[in-house]
């Protein structure tokens, strides 16, 4: 009888090692553990030992039931894992393909640079101002120290309104103006915005951008002007070797005036122009020039943008291509 | 102002190169635009700023260049001629503060078919003034020279003496380029005893000019105030190289000498006699002396100048200047118009003593925290919003064609330039549906098949008063379908509830009101005006079918555009307590008369909604199959919730039955 546990032992672990189904192995499981199972018949044969050989036979079967069960729960967790992987794989996408819903924009590339600019400036501590497009000649001129007839007027070529009275600002420098029209020294601010000049061609847009700058405080010196235009350049284009060099220059408003030259390595490019405010300036605001003294410049964020991505035609800022705009997405 | 190199040599001679010499120049303030060579010689391109009439000569850039090397100038002292007639022309200064020297002499026996010497013509030439004879090409000759502009009339065409005055009312003179322009009283004029012979200092008379027959010459050296010449040749819209000299300011110490030399080359090369000169003067330009203190130059400069580097700069200049309590006193020569403060004296020091050796300093400055107002949206956060629901930012002109302006905004009085550069550029937009659209018909004929755009910018106004209002405003525009064509949704056109979207993304958390409007550009069947706190903030529509047709869309695209001030405001957030107690959630549906709009009838709902009522969204809506004809089918949820207790079934039902009541009577819905 030993030998006939045994073999049903081994004859029940090869079935249930040759089943892939639940059913299947539930149905070979009643086979052997079943109640007229083979172990169970086994068992049914006991009374027919002696007394001695009973208890060593009894926990045979016992030990042949255990493994048998033990192989079961082994074999059903086989199955099981097995079934969750055909799932699993049935369930697998494609990661590959493209995301679902709305893309995505983007901004003009000289808005990039305004912001770049903005974002510089102000972690200097300098606010954002603003001023209109239409001005009068007052604000774009006169108060400037451009008194009319004067022969720099026509370093610009101004747009005029029909009205006679009024012209498209053809520089940022008014909001200059405007701005210590109602603030007092220390001043620290950047106003960008739109310009307009009367000339079109291959490198003249007759609307443009510039970020006017103004620093009025004691002591803020020529040195200091130099100072805080390199630093910019610098971190705008992110290269510490850029080369800057100040050229004297006029602009009626400045005084000394300054020419912003930049130089990558090989030649210099014009930036924009800089200087200490004019005493005429400060006067006709109402600022005592012997108090307070400081520098104003302009930029131009349109140059800027085309030597920052390398972009070789002013007028493509303008064109509004799209095929052209979302390169700088 | 173009030059040749030899002829600046014969001044001026510093130990450097050409390109040496034009960087020096450029960075001591006479930029220098380029150098070409010209033979065994160079051609220098200068463009001298506004400021510095004193560089449009040979000798004033020699003495620029002798100031910025440190190099000597050469000798040019003009020898008087020896005059062999007696013969004078009287010479009258009626207007003495506009022109306060005038020189003049008579020149008899001259031939004025003598050639012009090949020396002066090739100077002249490499300074872009073609030789044309040799009385005309000497003045040229010396104005470029000295920076005098010069005169030669014929002495026989002249009746009288000469009087400098201003121009009787509608005058007229024909000048030597052929026009004939209509002068008003600002202008100054020569005149003989019968007429006006030149305009002062721009141009000269036809009438009087010299030609090959001239035999006498009557020569004219004078210094006209740039006060009396400025402005002149824009308002007649030529150009003339006198006129640019003399707004600039000449160099009133010299007017002498310029016509002695004028004389000493005409009697070398035209032969001839010279008479005496007559000169007339009156008060010239004062130079008042300007104070200069050290320490106000270090305190705007940021370095130190000592008094010997500072005399050294003056002297090198060519100012003059004594010590006084401590401060420079310095006297600004005669041909320099520019020298009027302290400030400009200092710009002086600091280019003569170069930019480059002033050092880059950082301020040392209190710090202080920018403001930063959280209740108001900056721009840069709205265009990023639009570009996270993408779209893509425009620049376009601020200018458009009257046309647009008159289609999409029936704009029949818009702000218009007087000078526009083209006529499709002739007037200000007023509203950015212009740019937009243009935008997109441009990118449509680029094969494009679906837009979304944006542009931040100002739009321009007519007030009743006659000023203007520049708003700032953001506009965009999306045509075609909804997203980009792609695998995962299927494709389906944008419409108008896709676009308002996007605005009441951008507006959130402030909710706009959209009302029902007619726009000029709009479908009016499409269109809303936006109004926040009960301003006008803006509008929404689809393009009117009229444009869409004229404009060849084949689609209506959906356009927007709010008013930047308007939408700016937020708010804060502020904290209201969560109720502890679970929503219930009960559904109404309804049909109504398809007329009604569904703001009419959630604003009906709220105005009677129980206090337990938290929420009211509309959550389907339906026309068609199985709703008659005319009437709709509307669905609402509705959320209930108490902030203190949980809700019975009592409460809910009354509170629910309550808003079906208001719908049956005041909309004479029915209950579905």
């Amino acid at each position: 009888m030993t030998q006939d546990v045994d073999a049903i032992v081994k004859e029940a672990l090869a079935a249930f090692a040759g089943i892939d189904d639940a059913a299947g192995l539930e149905r070979a499981k009643a086979r052997y553990l079943g109640r007229s199972g083979a172990l169970t018949q086994l068992l049914k044969g006991l009374g027919k030992l002696s007394a001695t050989e009973r208890p060593a036979f009894g926990s045979r079967v016992n030990s042949a039931k255990e493994k048998l069960e033990a192989a079961l729960a082994e074999q059903r967790g086989r199955i099981e894992s097995r079934a969750l992987e055909a799932n699993l794989r049935q369930e697998a996408l494609d990661v590959t393909l493209p995301g679902r819903g709305l893309a995505v924009g983007g901004l003009h590339p000289v808005t990039r640079t305004m912001e770049r600019i903005e974002a510089l400036f102000r972690s200097l501590g300098f606010d954002v101002a603003d001023g209109p497009e239409i001005e009068t000649d007052y604000y774009n001129f006169t108060a400037l120290n451009q008194p009319e007839n004067h022969p720099a007027r026509s370093m610009h070529d101004t747009f005029y309104l029909a009205d006679g009275r009024h012209l498209l600002r053809t520089h940022t420098s008014p909001i200059q103006i405007r701005y210590l029209e109602r603030h007092r020294p220390p001043v620290k601010i950047i106003a960008p915005g739109r310009v307009y000049r009367h000339d079109y061609d291959a490198t003249h847009s007759p609307m443009f951008h510039q970020v006017e700058g103004l620093w009025l405080d004691v002591h803020i010196t020529f040195a200091d002007l130099k100072g805080v235009l390199i630093e910019f350049l610098r971190k705008f284009f992110e290269r510490d070797d850029l080369k800057v060099r100040f050229r004297p220059s006029f602009f009626p408003f400045t005084e000394p005036s300054a020419e912003i030259d930049m130089s990558f390595g090989d030649g210099w490019l014009e930036m924009g122009g800089a200087g200490m405010v004019h005493p005429n300036v400060l006067k006709n605001v109402g600022i005592d020039s012997e108090k307070f003294q400081g520098f104003a410049f302009g930029l131009g964020p349109d140059r800027l943008t085309m030597l920052r991505y390398g972009v070789n035609d002013l007028r493509l800022f303008f064109e509004n291509d799209l095929r052209f705009l979302k390169q700088f997405n | 102002m173009k030059f040749s190199e030899s002829w600046l040599r014969t001044f001026v001679n510093p130990p450097l190169a050409a390109r040496e010499l034009a960087d020096a120049l450029s960075m001591g303030g006479l930029d220098v635009e380029g150098i070409e060579p010209d033979r065994d010689d160079w051609i220098f391109t200068t463009k001298p700023t506004p400021n510095r009439g004193d560089c449009l000569s040979i000798a004033g850039i020699a003495r620029e260049v002798a100031a910025v090397t440190g190099t000597p100038l050469n000798p040019t002292e003009v020898k008087p001629v020896r005059t062999a007639l007696t013969d004078r022309l009287s010479v009258t200064l009626e207007a003495p503060q506009a022109c306060p020297r005038y020189c003049g002499r008579i020149l008899r026996g001259v031939n004025a078919g003598a050639g012009t010497p090949e020396w002066m013509a090739r100077r002249l030439t490499a300074s872009g003034i073609r030789p044309v004879s040799a009385l005309v090409d000497i003045t040229n000759y010396v104005m470029l020279e000295l920076g005098q502009p010069l005169h030669a009339f014929d002495a026989a065409k002249l009746k009288g003496g000469i009087r400098v005055r201003y121009a009787k009312a509608g005058e007229q003179l024909t000048l030597l380029n052929g026009e004939t322009p209509k002068l008003g009283k600002g202008f100054l004029v020569i005149a003989d005893e019968s007429k006006a012979v030149a305009l002062a200092g721009v141009m000269g008379g036809l009438d009087t000019s010299v030609t090959g027959k001239t035999r006498d010459v009557f020569l004219e050296s004078a210094f006209f105030s740039p006060e009396a010449i400025a402005g002149k040749t824009r308002l007649l819209n030529f150009a003339s190289d006198s006129s640019y000299r003399f707004e600039r300011g000449v160099d009133f110490a010299g007017t002498l000498a310029a016509l002695e030399r004028a004389t000493q080359l005409t009697i070398e090369i035209c032969g001839g006699a010279a008479g005496p000169v007559t000169e007339a003067r009156a008060a010239l330009p004062p130079r008042e002396p300007v104070r200069l203190r050290l320490a106000r130059v270090e305190r705007l400069l940021g370095i130190k100048l000592d008094g010997i580097q500072v005399s050294d700069i003056l002297r090198r200049l060519r100012f003059e200047f004594s010590v006084v309590e401590g401060a420079f006193r310095v006297t600004p020569p005669s041909h320099r118009f520019d020298i009027a403060i302290e400030e400009d004296l200092i710009e002086e020091l600091a280019r003569i003593h170069g930019y480059d050796r002033i050092p880059a300093t950082l301020p040392v400055a209190s710090p202080t925290l920018l403001p930063l107002r959280e209740g108001k949206r900056d721009i840069a956060a709205i265009r990023r919003l639009l570009v996270a629901r993408d779209y893509q930012e425009i620049v376009s002109y601020s200018f458009v064609d009257a046309a647009w302006e008159a289609d999409l905004a029936a704009n029949t009085e818009p702000v218009a330039l007087a000078n526009p550069i083209a006529s499709q550029m002739g007037v200000m937009r007023s509203t950015l549906a212009v740019g937009l659209v243009q935008c997109l018909v441009q990118n449509l004929s680029r094969k494009q098949d679906r837009a979304r755009l944006f542009e931040v910018g100002r739009c321009f106004m007519t007030e009743a008063s006659g000023d203007y209002r520049q708003p700032l405003r953001i506009g965009g525009l999306s045509y075609g379908d909804a997203r980009h064509e792609q695998w995962g949704l299927k494709g389906r056109p944008g419409d108008f509830f896709d676009i308002k979207g996007d605005v009441e993304a951008l507006l959130a958390p402030v909710t706009g009101e959209f009302r029902p409007a007619g726009h000029p550009g709009l479908h009016p069947g499409r269109s809303a005006r936006i109004v926040i706190g009960g301003v006008d903030a803006g509008w929404i529509g689809e393009l009117h079918p009229r444009w869409q047709r004229k404009y060849d869309l084949p689609l209506a695209p959906v356009l927007f555009e709010l008013d930047y001030e308007a939408v700016s405001e937020r708010g804060l957030p502020a904290y209201k307590e969560t109720s502890k107690f679970p929503p219930v959630r009960r559904d109404i549906a309804i049909i109504v008369d398809a007329g009604i709009g569904y703001r009419e009838l959630l604003e009906g709902l709220r105005r009677h909604q129980p206090a337990i009522v938290v929420e009211i969204t509309l959550f389907d809506i339906y026309r068609g199959t199985g709703v008659e004809e005319g009437k709709k089918s509307l669905a609402f949820r509705v959320l209930l919730q108490d902030t203190r207790k949980t809700l019975t079934d009592a409460e809910v039902e009354s509170a629910v039955s309550h808003l079906r009541q208001v719908l049956q009577q005041q909309f004479n819905a029915k209950l579905r």
